[in-house]
């Protein structure tokens, strides 16, 4: 994670490095990119999130100069890039299938862009060495890369694409090939690596865990429009829309009718016959208006009896419990048959839990756990 | 492996005596010491002796190697250009009717491609002779080639091209650094076939032959019917060698290039 004090994002004054300014992209009739305008700037470790076939490999592809806008801008450190060809473009890309020559060893692929340019035999030699340092291969560097491991392998793709210190770094979905230990380990190098070379990443990923690791900020795209872009507790803890919240980790939806209540405060009329729920928004809803009441698994206690003074209590029965080891959840029925979660840590061994399948149990949360969003 | 039972064992084995006992005959018979082909008098190398006396011959032989190698790499050439549209160049107004015009004249009688093209050369007024035969041959040998090599370029990962465009090469050098080297088995494998096709090709070189240049089968065909001589019968035998040893070499070259690439996805799909 970046220290606290880079957010250049937040300063009016700050040159972005990438500007999209209203790019569309179609392909044929269909609409990768509709009308997206976004900066990311240096240093930044940027993530574009989203399902697949949601642009974000497009927007990539843009950068690295392999499509073109069907309309918009792109500038890269305020010059439209749009006739510069991929190969005069200080961007580099590490691919999906990492892209290794297969004909060429570990040592010749780094050297293979610094050969491009009329670099010094010396110099490619201190470059491609500083490389193999970098991502720990030096072992490796006269294997081809069919006798190296798919972990190696992604090393090598990535010491390539950074062996000409682009100003700006593609990864796609980089880590996609490695398996779940492997992908954790290679996420804090990632980081590490960003943060020793200075280098602007922007990483394409569907995977929300790594986008909220690795990035400074994460763009959540849907359809070919960015839904939100922020820094990864934001996105996590004040999502913007019911796709967002629902697309980021875990998320209890309750759909209601808002109801003003003081400064900004609001009574929820959520289900027939049950109490309205309270919760607090900076977001403004008229008296009747729709709303949906986004609160995360963790957010919601579970007891066996009422809580005292809880915001928010409902009644239910257990009807599941997903044991994860180190985290339990709790699907609990309400009384119309709506299914909230709760989540609790294991603090103790599994033998000692308190609740079990049909168990009669109250959950409570106060009034800020959850956002209240319009949609 | 089980053994096979007698009746697979006749059938491959009449099978096989059929297609190449006539072949066996021919070679044994290069080394017959009497000028009768069909008396036995003994083993000799006499006759690849003469055979290297005569000059006929010798100049037939030269001409078809030169118009071989020729027509090859410019088959191989052509070949790869028109594999490389048909499987990159996406959709495009036609793309079906020209694949199927590439593929067309591996079908088409040989007779009909060598009438066709002798009356082109007649309509332009080119002179028959070593250059037509070239041409002819480059005609039906690219065909061959662009099926060999557009094979390879379907299982070729794009990304590896546009990989090395992002680390600062022109498209022509992405081609010769990158793509060229990867597809090379196919290619090579694919100007193998054309020349052993351009090496035993008599139907369309007699059309495009002229007086100036015989190309050895030309030369073969036509003194088989003053009668067969040992002679030819040597000469036979070595171009026999010549396209076994063509034929074996580009098969193991393409078959060696899948296993490496097997190899390699599996190792891929461990990783």
């Amino acid at each position: 994670m970046q220290s606290s004090t880079f957010a250049p994002w937040e300063d009016p004054d700050a040159k972005p490095l990438i500007r999209f300014k209203n790019v569309t992209k179609r392909f044929g009739e269909f609409t990768a990119i509709d009308n997206l305008t976004l900066d990311i700037f240096e240093r930044e470790f940027f993530a574009l999130l989203g399902p697949s076939g949601c642009g974000k490999t497009t927007m990539m592809r843009m950068l690295a100069g392999f499509e073109t806008a069907t309309e918009g801008v792109i500038e890269l450190a305020g010059q439209d890039i749009a006739p510069v060809p991929p190969n005069k473009r200080a961007v580099n890309m590490m691919f999906q299938s990492y892209a290794l020559f297969p004909h060429l060893s570990v040592w010749d692929n780094i050297a293979f862009g610094l050969r491009r340019d009329s670099k010094s035999k010396d110099e490619i030699k201190a470059r491609v060495e500083e490389m193999l340092r970098l991502v720990r291969l030096e072992k490796f560097a006269h294997r081809k890369p069919h006798q190296i491991s798919g972990g190696q392998r992604q090393r090598v793709a990535l010491a390539r694409s950074l062996a000409k210190a682009p100003k700006l770094l593609l990864l796609d979905e980089p880590l996609g090939a490695l398996d779940k230990k492997l992908r954790q380990d290679t996420q804090f190098e990632l980081m590490d690596i960003q943060e020793k070379t200075g280098t602007t990443f922007v990483i394409v990923t569907h995977d929300q865990e790594e986008a909220m690791t690795v990035a400074s900020r994460v763009a959540v795209m849907d359809q070919g429009q960015l839904m939100q872009v922020a820094t990864p507790d934001r996105i996590y803890e004040t999502p913007n829309s019911v796709y967002v919240a629902d697309f980021i980790g875990d998320v209890n939806i309750i759909e209601g009718r808002a109801t003003p209540e003081g400064e900004d405060g609001y009574h929820i009329d959520w289900a027939e016959g049950q109490p309205a729920l309270t919760a607090k928004s900076s977001a403004k809803f008229d008296k009747g208006q729709k709303c949906h009441l986004a609160i995360r698994p963790e957010k919601v206690a579970i007891s066996a009896e009422r809580p005292a003074d809880a915001a928010n209590a409902v009644q239910g029965r257990v009807h599941d419990i997903a044991y994860l080891g180190n985290l339990s959840t709790y699907y609990v029925e309400l009384a119309d048959g709506s299914i909230i979660k709760a989540q609790t840590s294991n603090t103790r061994r599994i033998s000692r839990r308190s609740f079990t399948w049909e168990d009669t149990v109250w959950l409570s949360w106060t009034a800020t756990a959850g956002v209240l969003l319009a949609n | 492996m089980s053994r096979m039972s007698w009746f697979n064992t006749v059938s491959l084995t009449l099978g096989f005596a059929f297609l190449y006992i006539p072949m066996l005959i021919l070679i044994v018979y290069s080394f017959n010491e009497s000028k009768l082909v069909t008396v036995w008098a003994g083993f000799s190398t006499k006759w690849y002796g003469e055979l290297f006396q005569n000059d006929a011959f010798l100049n037939a032989a030269w001409v078809t190697l030169k118009v071989a190698v020729m027509s090859s790499t410019l088959a191989t050439i052509l070949g790869t250009m028109a594999a490389l549209v048909l499987v990159r160049a996406g959709r495009f107004m036609g793309r079906t009717l020209f694949s199927g015009m590439i593929y067309a004249p591996l079908v088409m009688p040989e007779v009909i491609t060598g009438l066709s093209l002798l009356l082109l050369f007649i309509g332009i007024g080119l002179d028959r002779g070593v250059m037509t035969i070239v041409l002819a041959h480059t005609t039906f040998a690219m065909c061959y080639v662009s099926v060999v090599v557009s094979s390879r370029l379907v299982t070729f990962d794009r990304s590896l091209e546009e990989a090395a465009l992002d680390l600062g090469c022109s498209p022509a050098e992405a081609f010769r650094l990158v793509t060229l080297p990867i597809i090379a088995p196919a290619v090579i494998s694919g100007w193998l076939l054309a020349f052993t096709l351009s090496l035993d090709d008599l139907v369309i070189a007699s059309f495009t032959s002229g007086p100036a240049a015989t190309t050895l089968p030309i030369k073969i065909f036509s003194a088989v019917r003053l009668g067969v001589s040992p002679e030819i019968n040597a000469l036979s035998t070595i171009m026999i060698g010549i396209v076994t040893v063509g034929v074996i070499s580009a098969s193991l070259i393409s078959k060696q290039a899948l296993v490496r690439q097997k190899r390699d996805e599996q190792a891929a799909a461990r990783g």
